[in-house]
């Protein structure tokens, strides 16, 4: 039997308060979450890689191939299970991340940024230039079943944000045992010195690249269940615009626990619906603030604010 | 001094806990406000952000305010001359369409079950118009798009109850530009094309070639160039479609890229001896102030902006248009207005009571099939099982008179709905192909 510690715990409870919270929540509140939750995914794949010291800025990429996969597994193979869908969009994803991540694992810091970004860019160029894929206006994706079962449409939404956090709960749970595990820390000290790993006797090449791996199947279920719930695809999911929206989050939440993309990402999208909704001319500006004030007063996030115990102890030292 | 730090510190990480906290807590608790308070709620959904915000967007969002006042004014000729829309007053809750299709569906959602708006008219975006149309039928909220242009948007909501399209098909300004070429430069042999290279481009070309093999047979596509959307330097395109010698150029370029090709295509020689055909051409005329050479084609995506006929709305709405803005209506103003009286025709005839705000199946049950007048004249109804509305369309050349610094358009020519429009049931392309079948022109 795995003994669950605190933190898992913790985790579990709240993924188990959320939904049971989607049961009375009105629908809007519901859409919300399983898209923050969706999203939260994609970031942590984009936390996963900063925690070894590379910024993506084509996660998109991934983020679209699972919402493709998802569309696509649905117009052109009649295939409805979410199971099925959500898990040939991370296969896709994962295969294609072995083949890029030969290359993109040879390099660093800018350097990585932009080869990532700009592999996210060709995709969607490919899909732009694709019109039985609907070109840019994308195409809507089928009406999803789970196991042989269809939800009407009145169950569909809370049916999705309990797939949602479900799924966000094992991929929390994971990566929480994965930072503490040899393989987490490793990438951690490559960050900080990689020449030291390797005189250690480790490939800092290798760990990156299995990172990278872990990283772009995480994003691609995140791509899939967006896609799921918002019914339609579209090449932007590749753009990169897409992509600076995660390392944004990311940055909000900072890389300081496995809970802070999902907290950053609910924030995000709260913060981004009223912004909407009350300055319609300028809701940009509100956002841009909120990370400028975010980097200005908390420079490792917002989950800075529950690390405060820590924080003092180091500014004691 | 590192005291007053921390406690600097200390009070602003409270503060900005309490208020993330607070920013959740608001997420949970404001949906209140419904429509409970006896007003029309009317959600808008335009560019206001980004690149389709200035030509189209920001002029819709500023007809559909100018129109909402006026209409809480009981200001409108008939027969709209009842206050707001059956009495009630209207509400405008105003979104920007920015972002892309999955952030316009959450925020769709957002607008029927927290803002608990009773309608909702918009959307720009033939993408925003795909993937809101299956979560309109969902939530059973009352809808009408007014200018997207996606001729798939009937095809994959086979049986619309809830969606409505007060706008053309786009396969129409194309159909309509090819017939225009047809009956006014019949000896045409060498025409070529430049479009954004993304759907709407795409399709506009793919329309528009079909069309001008049916009605000007003789005539050969002699290039074709798909520059990237927002791109705004045309010098490579131009270059290569002049070698070609076109006597037409057809393009579906619309807003900023539309403005800087037409003033690059002439300033190079290209359009001296080639007609430009813009589709998208109309939303520029009070600003090309001569760039545009005397003689270029636009059209304006239906009976819309100059080529709107001249009736009592439509001079009410040039009118307060003008009077609040400082200049004439473009099309996308005016297709703003064509759907906002829709609805409120269609709310009118559902209602039972003055005052009363009819449930949206009532509205729907009202809009389908309906005819109502429009600044554009009379629209029906009549496509897509009555959800698609039937218009014709209309082209004209581009004239400057550098003296009055006024522009006009001359040998307009209108083709009817029933002579650019593809039956109900039929894709734009097979129609096309087949030669037009059941065509009437008149």
């Amino acid at each position: 039997m795995m003994r669950l510690d605190r933190t898992e715990l913790c985790l579990i409870a709240a993924a188990v308060v959320l939904a049971a919270g989607g049961l009375i929540a009105p629908g809007w509140l519901v859409f919300l979450l399983t898209m923050a939750f969706a999203k939260a995914l994609v970031v942590q794949g984009v936390v996963m890689q900063m925690r070894a010291g590379l910024v993506s800025f084509g996660q998109g990429l991934f983020y679209c191939v699972g919402g493709y996969a998802v569309g696509m597994g649905g117009h052109f193979f009649g295939l409805t299970d979410l199971a099925v869908l959500l898990s040939a969009g991370v296969l896709a994803a994962m295969l294609l991340a072995m083949v890029l991540g030969l290359l993109l694992t040879r390099y660093r810091d800018i350097f990585f940024a932009m080869l990532s970004l700009a592999f996210s860019m060709i995709l969607f160029g490919v899909l732009v230039k694709s019109p039985q894929l609907g070109s840019t206006d994308g195409f809507n994706v089928v009406s999803w079943t789970l196991f042989g079962w269809s939800p009407g449409k009145d169950a569909a939404p809370t049916t999705l944000l309990a797939v949602t956090l479900a799924a966000s709960l094992a991929v929390a749970l994971l990566l929480y045992r994965y930072v503490q595990a040899g393989v987490g820390v490793l990438c951690e000290a490559v960050r900080e010195n990689e020449v030291r790993v390797e005189y250690l006797g480790l490939s800092p090449r290798w760990l990156l690249y299995s990172n990278y791996v872990a990283a772009a199947a995480v994003s691609a279920l995140g791509g899939g269940l967006t896609a799921l719930a918002a019914g339609h695809i579209d090449p932007e999911m590749a753009y990169w615009t897409t992509s600076g929206e995660f390392v944004f989050i990311a940055l909000l939440g900072g890389t300081g626990h496995v809970a802070a993309p999902f907290l950053a990402a609910l924030v995000f999208a709260v913060v981004r619906t009223y912004a909407i909704e009350f300055v319609p001319h300028s809701w940009q500006m509100i956002l841009g603030f909120t990370l400028l004030g975010v980097i200005v007063f908390l420079p490792k996030g917002l989950w800075s604010l529950f690390s405060r115990a820590k924080a003092k102890g180091a500014a004691a030292s | 001094m590192t005291h007053t730090v921390s406690v600097t510190r200390k009070t602003l990480r409270r503060l900005s806990l309490t208020m993330a906290a607070s920013a959740l807590a608001l997420a949970a608790v404001a949906p209140a406000q419904a429509a409970e308070n006896g007003k029309f709620r009317l959600g808008i959904v335009t560019f206001l952000s980004g690149g389709a915000a200035g030509p189209f967007g920001v002029p819709s969002a500023n007809a559909a305010k100018v129109v909402i006042d006026q209409l809480n004014a009981g200001a409108l000729p008939a027969p709209y001359a009842t206050k707001g829309i059956n009495g009630a007053e209207i509400e405008m809750v105003l979104i920007d369409e920015n972002g892309g299709a999955t952030k316009q569906v959450e925020e769709f959602r957002n607008l029927v079950q927290r803002q608990k708006v009773d309608a909702v008219v918009g959307y720009i975006s033939s993408g925003d118009c795909l993937a809101v149309s299956p979560v309109a039928e969902e939530l059973g909220a009352m809808t009408v798009f007014y200018d997207c242009g996606t001729s798939r948007l009937f095809v994959e909501n086979k049986a619309p109850k809830f969606v409505f399209r007060t706008g053309l098909d786009a396969a129409v300004d194309n159909i309509g530009a090819a017939r225009y070429l047809a009956a006014t430069r019949p000896n045409t042999t060498r025409y070529a094309g430049v479009q954004q290279n993304y759907s709407w481009g795409q399709d506009s070309w793919a329309d528009f070639t079909a069309a001008m093999k049916q009605t000007l047979p003789k005539a050969d596509a002699v290039e074709s160039q798909m520059p990237k959307l927002f791109q705004g330097q045309y010098g490579a395109e131009i270059s290569a479609v002049s070698v070609k010698r076109p006597e037409i150029v057809h393009s579906s370029l619309w807003g900023g890229d539309m403005e800087a090709f037409v003033l690059q295509a002439s300033a190079r020689g290209l359009l001296d001896d080639a007609t430009a055909i813009l589709t998208c051409g109309e939303s520029a005329l009070e600003r090309y102030q001569g760039q545009a050479p005397n003689g270029t084609i636009v059209g304006a995506r239906g009976p819309f902006g100059a080529f709107a006929p001249q009736n009592a709305l439509n001079t009410w709405f040039t009118g307060v248009y003008q009077n609040a803005y400082q200049m004439a209506p473009t099309y996308p103003a005016s297709k703003m207005a064509q759907a906002i009286l829709g609805l409120k025709h269609a709310a009118e005839k559902a209602a039972k009571a003055p005052g009363e705000v009819p449930a949206p199946a009532a509205i729907a049950a009202a809009f389908k099939g309906a005819n109502f007048e429009s600044v554009s004249g009379t629209v029906q109804m009549s496509r897509a099982d009555g959800h698609q509305a039937l218009q014709g369309i209309s082209y004209g050349e581009y004239h400057f008179d550098a003296k009055t610094k006024k522009a006009e358009l001359k040998n307009v020519k209108s083709f009817s709905g029933s002579c650019v429009t593809p039956p109900d049931g039929t894709e734009a392309q097979d129609w096309i192909k087949a030669g037009f079948p059941g065509a009437k022109c008149e």
